[in-house]
């Protein structure tokens, strides 16, 4: 992909998040930074990629402790978000 | 410029789970939907991290699929401890945290993420050859150098900043603001000394594979800047830090999106870079905050305690429990406005005890929340939820502020600065033009407070303590509400 395809991706996902973000209800802005966080550690792609190649040692130890990271951030993210949203009850009738 | 092709059906992969992560927000339009947008989110990452392994095995000519080799094995065992290791870490957190601390914790969790895309942009740089970013010669791509070190500059910045504002969340650091001489050339020194490294390391000639001490240098000055900005921020000024350093980890993921040309990473970063944005922006229009005046610092002191109220010799009312206990069992409709008061003193279960009983007695029960109530966007919610109170019965400032005039009671609990009139009258006062509750137009106003010194975070004397109307209740916020209930109950 050139840079310009990818520009393109980033600049039309820029509006999606604006769009779909606004249309989450003010109750759940706590989840949504739950889940945005968990959703952010995505990044653990290029920690895999760093971590699978043994070219270099060092990038490769450096993408080993990036993969501990993100995996923190995403299994306690999705797992604290899905706690909190367990919570929210609607009145009993 | 040719990047190594990956497979047609990995490229589906990540656009596939670039859009369940779209999905995963858009469910958040309403609790119902929730909890199927956070799965969607799950199968998302699930998707990415498969699809990463695989294609880093290697694909035989004319096949589509990978055929691992035993050292390939090795590596993946090593790297599913890496996942198992952080999985045990972060599920033990997230069982194991309290409501009050997710401020806390959320700030953690970014400062993660901001560690992990410096870590990745640091193994780029040093093993371009296994990310796809060198040339013909052996040289980094210009822009590949530009993607990663903007990529380990937000990284840094996110981090140190995070670590930062959990210390000031978390009570290892006071929230005081820390203000330094010369900040502000400082600040804007240093950033404008990262772009300018950022542009001479993208113009040298040859760059191999860690050949440059510039991609280090900026990633310390980003580290340092993300210390300096957020110091002389106040606690009280967090909600908008925390949300602007989740847009920050959102736009590193989409910069070493950028360098590994992948699909899924540009997306999420769009998506999280906007999501905190906006929250930044809610927070701040909340506050009649400019974000300017939230970066610059130096408002909000968390400890405004006893010291900087003046003596009060204006006459107000002091109510008893009983009083407030009687009075709401004959309202027809009262509004509890809870703030971060009700939090600190763990008050939300007594008092959801106290709105079932006024229920049973007939009463209409609502809940307002402000949306700066509490340490971040939606805390109160959150806090509420965990004390069972039905998601219908809380409204936000918008939808319920009319209906003041027809409640008989309003029952301030932990709140200051949300209930002040001197926000519409007073051109003179620091939270002038922030938009709060009509709760002066209520019948009746029970003020849950520890004494009569203190005042909120902003400084200011609050006209409502001394209305006709007005009762103040003064105690710890748990063991009045407790009475009321004793009295109810009798």
């Amino acid at each position: 992909m050139d840079f310009i395809s990818i520009l393109s991706i980033f600049v039309l996902a820029c509006f999606i998040g604006y769009y779909v973000v606004w249309s989450v209800t003010p109750a759940l802005h706590t989840p949504l930074m739950a889940v945005t966080n968990a959703i952010s550690s995505v990044i653990v792609v290029g920690a895999l990629i760093a971590a699978a190649s043994a070219a270099n040692p060092v990038a490769q130890w450096l993408g080993l402790i990036g993969v501990v990271l993100a995996s923190i951030n995403i299994f306690g993210g999705f797992a604290v978000t899905a706690r909190m949203l367990a919570m929210y009850k609607k009145k009993e009738r | 410029m040719e990047h190594v092709a990956l497979p047609p059906w990995a490229l589906a992969a990540y656009l596939g789970s670039g859009v369940l992560f779209i999905l995963a927000l858009r469910g958040l339009s309403s609790p119902a939907t929730s909890r199927a947008g956070n799965r969607f989110g799950i199968a998302g990452m699930t998707i990415a991290v498969i699809v990463t392994l695989l294609t880093q095995m290697p694909i035989p000519e004319g096949h589509w699929w990978p055929r691992p080799r035993p050292a390939d094995l090795a590596t993946f065992a090593k790297i599913l401890a890496a996942v198992a290791i952080g999985a045990v870490i972060g599920l033990t957190i997230a069982r194991r945290i309290i409501m009050t601390a997710m401020p806390q914790l959320v700030a953690a969790f970014h400062s993660l993420v901001g560690l992990a895309a410096v870590l990745v942009a640091a193994a780029a740089f040093l093993n371009p050859g296994a990310f796809g970013i060198l040339d013909s010669a052996g040289d980094i791509f210009a822009i590949s150098r530009v993607e990663m070190t903007l990529g380990a500059a937000i990284g840094a910045i996110t981090f140190s900043g995070s670590v930062i504002a959990f210390a000031k969340l978390n009570g290892n650091m006071s929230g005081a603001p820390i203000l330094l001489p010369g900040r502000h050339f400082i600040n804007l020194g240093t950033l404008l000394l990262i772009v300018g490294l950022t542009a001479a390391f993208a113009l040298e000639s040859h760059v191999g594979a860690g050949e440059s001490a510039l991609f280090w240098i900026v990633a310390l000055l980003a580290f340092l800047i993300g210390f300096l900005l957020i110091i002389p921020i106040g606690g009280a000024d967090m909600p908008v830090v925390v949300s602007m350093l989740n847009s920050y980890s959102g736009w590193a993921a989409a910069a070493m999106g950028f360098t590994l040309h992948n699909t899924a990473m540009i997306i999420t970063g769009a998506l999280v870079g906007a999501s905190g944005a906006i929250l930044s922006y809610i927070m701040c229009k909340a506050m009649n905050r400019s974000f300017i005046s939230v970066i610059a610092g130096g408002f909000g002191s968390d400890d405004a305690g006893g010291e900087a109220g003046e003596k009060i010799d204006r006459p107000w009312k002091r109510g008893s429990a009983e009083d407030a206990a009687f009075i709401m069992k004959e309202a027809q409709q009262v509004i509890i406005i809870p703030g971060y008061g009700m939090a600190v003193a763990q008050a939300q279960h007594v008092l959801r005890e106290m709105a079932d009983l006024l229920k049973e007695a007939g009463v209409t029960v609502k809940y307002a929340i402000h949306p700066v109530a509490g340490r971040m966007p939606g805390h109160m919610n959150v806090l509420l939820a965990e004390a069972n109170v039905p998601y219908d019965e809380v409204f936000e400032l918008e939808d319920i502020n009319g209906e003041f005039a027809q409640t008989d009671v309003a029952f301030i609990i932990g709140a200051n600065d949300v209930v002040n009139p001197a926000a519409k009258t007073d051109k003179g006062s620091p939270i002038y033009g922030m938009p709060v509750f009509d709760v002066e137009k209520a019948r009746s106003i029970f003020f849950i407070k520890r004494s009569m010194s203190g005042v909120g975070y902003a400084g200011v004397d609050n006209e409502v303590f001394y209305m006709d109307q007005t009762m103040m209740l003064l105690s710890d916020a748990k063991k009045m509400v407790e009475q009321i209930v004793r009295a109810l109950q009798d």
